[in-house]
């Protein structure tokens, strides 16, 4: 017998994947905007936040209902109370791509050679399809490789930085460009450490679990 | 809402990174560091108990520390009020019983030969599921276990009542009305009528089965607040069907099935990620 309750949970995944995927659809218009200076995608992903926005409304009320109305505990309360954390840094997945297309119209003709920017985008966008799916499938795994791959895009982003220091000394015509260059890096990186929060609490409803801050010891009751 | 571009993080270009950092997550912790220390007040060893024929404890093993509230869940028929029982023989009063192991409260235990039963339930008082006041006032009540120990002294009893119903929350309730019979309270007031009847005769152990069953929510919370006060100076154990009861009141809490004891675990742990699938599968109510 499924209870009404389970059901309740469900709806709660099923509206948190709904979330995740239209900010998946404008990682990928963020993405193509900035490669084809496309001002139109730019322009749809200002459009999308604004659903991303409502279901995050409508996610953290049905969150606070569950914890009110159904007390929940051990795997349900680890499901609520993360699911409470994961709702805003979606949300914020959708701030950064905003952030990035409103980048759009100041970064071409492109100044950067080679695709590390394409790259950078890349990655974090495998990052992002990898935190939903750990949480999606509950795969305990993809979530610690989620984790492990942000090295790898901070490492990117570092070399990006650089490389249009460089532009910039050799060239101050290209200062303007470069400078909002920056911004668009930033914000993909910020979104590389928006999917290592949600796979860090995907481990904890999985395990309870919590890997964040792994330099400072644990309490006996987490141990 | 789109926000500014604040940075929440460190820059990775900036290698200064979290060195400086000290803090300590247990420095933190939710529970009162002092019930992972507290020595063992009371310890349960490999107890078997029969109904008859029919085995109704498995190999119980227990430690409860001192000044800690440990509470025992599980559905109906698990064990748990039976265990309770056994904590200060009560079940010795029932017909063909059986029991096995021991039981030991402050180092001696309670089945040995030669025990002193009357004297074992000063030690350990209880307080049931449904209040049962005596017929009589209010004083009396409380002053009854005294008394019965030969205690005549008013002064003694006077103190020990007034005490006891301080330590019960009943006092500035009752100061007034002393020698009003006890059934003439609610609810609420006759069940911490009872707590304080129980603590008159300074026991080591409180035992309470379902104390708040048949109370509203108001009492029960009273009744909570109370248990909190009363671990500074007592051990308690508290049989509960309540969730949420033993999450509020407890610091450990025990999961009974079928007659075993099934996890034992800090209250916060348990209720947050217990070890045992079957625990899980109880306290999220997938079954009992």
């Amino acid at each position: 017998m499924v209870r009404h309750f389970d059901s309740e949970l469900q709806d709660l995944r099923d509206g948190l994947m709904a979330m995740a995927g239209q900010v998946e659809e404008m990682i990928d218009l963020s993405r193509e905007a900035v490669s084809e200076g496309s001002s139109a995608k730019a322009d749809r992903v200002k459009e999308l936040d604004r659903k991303v926005d409502e279901q995050e409304l409508k996610l953290d009320q049905a969150c606070v209902d569950l914890l009110a109305l159904r007390s929940p505990i051990a795997t349900d309360l680890r499901l609520i109370a993360s699911s409470l954390k994961i709702i805003p840094e979606i949300e914020r997945i959708g701030d950064h791509c905003c952030n990035i297309a409103r980048r759009v119209p100041f970064i071409h003709p492109p100044i950067l050679a080679g695709d590390a920017l394409e790259r950078l985008a890349g990655e974090t966008r495998t990052m992002v399809r990898r935190a939903v799916d750990a949480f999606v499938n509950g795969n305990a795994e993809l979530a610690r490789q989620v984790i492990a791959e942000d090295d790898t895009v901070d490492a990117i982003y570092v070399q990006i930085y650089k490389d249009l220091l460089r532009l910039m000394l050799a060239d101050p015509l290209c200062i303007e460009r470069a400078s909002h260059l920056i911004i668009v890096i930033k914000n993909w990186e910020r979104i590389a450490d928006q999917a290592t929060n949600i796979a860090e609490e995907v481990l904890f409803i999985l395990e309870g679990v919590n890997v964040k801050h792994p330099y400072l010891p644990r309490s006996q009751s987490e141990a | 809402m789109e926000r500014p571009e604040a940075l929440a993080k460190p820059d990775p270009v900036d290698s200064a990174g979290y060195a400086g950092a000290s803090a300590k997550l247990s420095d933190l912790p939710l529970t009162d560091a002092s019930v992972l220390t507290s020595p063992t007040m009371l310890t349960v060893e490999n107890l078997n108990l029969f109904y008859g024929k029919k085995q109704a404890l498995f190999n119980i093993d227990l430690k409860v520390a001192k000044n800690t509230v440990m509470a025992f869940i599980g559905p109906s028929g698990c064990g748990k009020s039976t265990l309770l029982r056994c904590l200060n023989r009560m079940n010795d009063l029932i017909d063909d019983v059986t029991i096995e192991g021991s039981v030991r409260i402050g180092g001696s235990n309670i089945y040995e030969p030669g025990v002193d039963v009357i004297s074992l339930r000063k030690r350990t008082g209880m307080v049931f599921q449904k209040s049962n006041p005596f017929p009589k006032s209010i004083y009396e009540n409380v002053a009854y276990g005294l008394r019965i120990q030969g205690v005549r002294d008013h002064q003694i009893l006077d103190e020990a009542v007034e005490t006891s119903l301080h330590s019960a929350g009943l006092w500035d309730e009752v100061k007034d009305r002393l020698k009003e019979s006890a059934l003439g309270m609610s609810g609420g007031q006759q069940q911490r009528l009872c707590i304080a009847r129980a603590l008159a005769v300074n026991p080591e152990v409180l035992l309470m089965d379902e104390p708040c069953s048949a109370l509203d929510p108001i009492a029960t919370s009273r009744i909570e607040e109370l248990i909190f006060e009363l671990k500074k100076k007592f051990t308690i154990v508290i049989v509960t069907h309540n969730m949420q009861q033993a999450a509020r009141a407890s610091d450990f809490t025990a999961f009974f099935w079928l007659g075993k004891l099934v996890e034992v675990e800090l209250t916060e742990k348990m209720f947050t990620n217990p070890r045992e699938r079957t625990t899980e599968d109880y306290i999220t109510g997938r079954f009992g």
